[in-house]
């Protein structure tokens, strides 16, 4: 399909040396992982929808990175990448996702009764709960890789799916290519609506193809339960509302999305998921549960506290501002979420996201009274 | 198809050629050979894949159709260039309602010959009606045919003569190899390095250079940057950057070369003042000694009599020259007529940041708009004297008299 490197043929032409990237100045886990040996071995390989060697970390020879971030390098064209690439995603993995090996097993659990609490965040602090994932379609290729007509076939299919749902979960389809002025502010003003890319790690992996044909946002009409459609992932569901009640927003989420599930099943595209690496994405930051759990809490004094971060590891939970990845905290308030993906259940890791952020709201509470904390500090979870 | 691999057979090492072969019968296997490719294929037809060009402005959109689009969207060129890929960058950016862009670029030399029936029209609507299946392209770098190039320095502040070239059997920064841009980088400082007198010169690779080399070279307006114009980056161009990207430049500063950021090579020549004769002169006579340098070690430019120079963007085909100068025109650029002076004398205005900027003050860029059809000598007197007459407008409104609006020039030659 087209993009970028993919006259693999004409290439193999060249010696390795030849055509292997200059990684020098970079800091991702590609170009810790990629060995000539590596690239040698793999550079004549293609999966069955012809994705290649060099499609997969085109992006991350694109963007060497910061020193302070380490991003991933690489991407998936289709399910099969993680097969055939093997050799380069697997320790790539395990570097992401705290030693995860080869051989290990993902579970997946999205019980929503297995959380315990969750519903008594003290909204006084905790502002807006959240819960997204991703998932891919079997059977279509990944959205680095794949033709408009894949793309409009997967646009098509989640329509028909979502627009069958009916109670909480009725909503309509709103094509970015034919939204309207209003339409659009509405989406902005729910904080619904996705841009096309810039970000160059997206661009360079060819994600921002055609756009935004195919592309838009699905959600229900109670504004809690929305879809976003042929973005970075064939599907992103998100469950959200104002407040700390984590645990009716992670409910409508597990609901929504089994729902969701059926319908692909029956129509013969479930989703892509296999036992070792749970849901597959386009990511591999993203494998396993695709979920990323999180508040928007207001955290003041806490976040200037010097075991701030420290509290963050321990708890396994990460900080971001409040416009997302890569933005900066406004007034205090960050979004923490849950840090890993791969190798733990979805209930496990809303789990941490609920019990981390309570404590972290306690100790909010002590630092405003001029207490200590110290005895409050958690062990590595 | 024969006579360009024979050509690079000649030059290059016995691998590659021995590969070369191999590569031209593999360009079938890829869509071919797998049932997968088959069944997407079958899955979906060019119907489901075609385009939605509803909202855009491009030469790209108005000439593609359906009936094209299912002609070609399975050919390849040797090298495994899609039409897709052609067309990616039109796709991706649909343009502006006042701002016509090409909307497709090259990928390789065979591109233009295997998807001719979409760069055919393509070109004849950015060219002004060329017709690349009827006409032949005048090539002259005679620099001394020119007459009267020198202008007035009260008006005229710089001159350059810019164009491209291609290396005959590398595929163009779309779709090149990080192998195939070194050794395009290879090739051109090999040759550049055997440049003598007052062309000798030296290389600095962007991926090397210093803090303070770097400065340099922004302060005499020689270095390029990363592209940004979503117009090239996604058209692939910014791949691997700055792997194998440079500029080479002589010792005197008024020659200079950008190796693999939009062409293979961009060959620039500039010096402050208004002498043009010089820098064209300059133009012809460094092009001329690359050109032997790399005929030398067995390559060539891309070139045919079809199309000229063969260049990225269909906009640059033919002589892929750009003559101007930076032009102070206080009076005359307020005028209501300027733009229409401009279009008669077949000259073009930009700002003084090059291509999409704005101008600064009453300084502005102008140069010719064509490429394709007349030759570098025709362009370059055609600069010269559209700029003559400008500055005799200038003159001529200083003074409080009238100025007129010339004949349009006309397009092609008969």
């Amino acid at each position: 399909m087209p993009f970028g490197n993919t006259h693999n043929n004409f290439k193999l032409n060249y010696k390795v040396e030849e055509e292997f990237p200059d990684l020098s100045k970079h800091n991702n886990h590609m170009a810790k992982v990629l060995t000539k040996e590596i690239y040698g071995k793999l550079r004549d390989k293609q999966t069955p929808s012809g994705y290649t060697l060099d499609d997969v970390i085109q992006t991350g020879v694109d963007n060497p990175g910061h020193p302070f971030i380490m991003t991933v390098g690489c991407v998936a064209g289709d399910e099969e990448s993680y097969e055939v690439f093997k050799d380069l995603l697997d320790p790539i993995i395990s570097d992401r996702h705290g030693g995860y090996k080869p051989t290990d097993k993902h579970k997946t659990d999205l019980n929503f009764e297995n959380l315990k609490g969750g519903d008594d965040l003290d909204p006084n602090y905790v502002l807006s709960s959240r819960v997204r994932t991703g998932r891919s379609i079997k059977g279509y290729t990944l959205p680095p890789h794949n033709s408009r007509g894949e793309r409009r076939a997967i646009e098509k299919l989640a329509v028909e799916a979502l627009t069958s749902l009916d109670g909480e979960f009725k909503g309509k389809y709103y094509p970015l290519k034919s939204m309207t002025d209003a339409e659009q502010e509405q989406l902005i003003s729910d904080h619904f609506l996705f841009d096309k890319p810039v970000s160059p790690l997206l661009t360079c992996a060819g994600m921002a193809r055609d756009w935004p044909d195919g592309r838009g946002i699905w959600h229900n009409d109670n504004k809690t339960f929305l879809v976003w459609v042929n973005e970075e992932d064939h599907l992103r569901v998100i469950a959200m509302q104002k407040g700390g009640n984590m645990r009716e927003v992670f409910k409508r989420f597990c609901v929504g999305l089994q729902k969701i599930e059926e319908i692909f099943k029956k129509h013969n595209h479930g989703f892509m998921w296999n036992e070792h690496l749970g849901y597959i994405l386009t990511c591999p930051s993203n494998l396993g549960t695709g979920l990323r759990g999180g508040v928007h809490v207001k955290l003041p004094k806490l976040s200037t506290h010097a075991k701030f971060e420290e509290i963050l590891n321990r708890l396994r939970l990460q900080k971001r501002g409040t416009g997302g990845v890569d933005t900066a905290s406004v007034g205090g308030v960050f979004d923490i979420s849950n840090a890993d993906r791969l190798g733990s259940s979805e209930v496990s890791q809303v789990q941490l996201v609920v019990d981390g952020v309570k404590l972290m709201v306690e100790m909010e509470k002590k630092l405003e009274k001029g207490e200590a904390i110290d005895s409050m500090i958690p062990a590595q979870k | 198809m024969a006579n360009s691999f024979t050509r690079m057979i000649s030059g290059r090492n016995a691998a590659v050629m021995m590969a070369v072969g191999a590569g031209t019968l593999g360009s079938g296997y890829l869509l071919s050979d797998s049932t997968a490719a088959a069944d997407r294929k079958r899955l979906y037809p060019p119907s489901a894949d075609f385009p939605d060009l509803r909202k855009h402005n491009n030469c790209m959109a108005a000439a593609l159709t359906p009936k094209i689009y299912a002609h070609l969207r399975d050919k390849t060129t040797p090298n495994d260039w899609t039409l897709d890929q052609c067309i990616q960058t039109g796709v991706d950016n649909p343009g502006h309602p006042f701002i016509k862009t090409v909307g497709m670029v090259a990928g390789d030399e065979e591109s233009y010959e295997v998807f001719a029936e979409i760069f055919d029209p393509v070109i004849k609507d950015r060219h002004n009606g060329y017709d690349p299946r009827a006409m032949k392209h005048p090539t002259d770098l005679d620099a001394s045919k020119i007459t009267s190039g020198v202008f007035d320095e009260r008006y005229v502040l710089s001159s350059r003569v810019r164009t491209g070239r291609s290396i005959r059997g590398l595929s163009l920064p779309p779709a090149c190899t990080r192998s195939e841009r070194r050794e395009v980088e290879r090739v051109t400082v090999t040759a550049l390095a055997g440049l003598k007198g007052d062309l000798s010169g030296r290389y600095y690779s962007l991926g090397e250079m210093t803090d303070k080399e770097q400065q340099q070279l922004i302060d005499e307006h020689f270095l390029f940057d990363k592209p940004v114009s979503p117009l090239l980056t996604s058209a692939g161009m910014a791949r691997d950057w700055p792997d194998a990207r440079g500029i080479w430049h002589n010792n005197e500063k008024n020659f200079l070369i950008w190796i693999n950021e939009e062409d293979h090579t961009r060959i620039i020549s500039m010096e402050k003042g208004g002498n043009m004769k010089r820098v064209f002169e300059r133009f012809c006579r460094g092009l001329k000694q690359v050109e032997h340098l790399i005929q030398e070690r067995g390559w060539e430019f891309m070139w045919n009599e079809r199309l000229g120079y063969i260049l990225t963007c269909p906009s640059n085909l033919g002589t892929g020259l750009r003559a101007g100068v930076h032009i102070r025109l206080p009076l005359l650029s307020k005028d209501p007529r300027f733009k229409k002076i401009l279009e008669n004398l077949r000259l073009q205005k930009r700002g003084t940041g090059g291509v999409d900027t704005a101008a600064t003050g009453d300084t502005f860029d102008i140069s010719n708009l064509d490429r394709l059809g007349k030759s570098e000598v025709e362009l370059v007197q055609l600069v010269i004297d559209g700029v003559n007459y400008l500055t005799e407008c200038e003159k001529r409104l200083e003074r409080g008299q009238d100025i007129k609006i010339p004949a349009p020039i006309p397009q092609f030659r008969k």
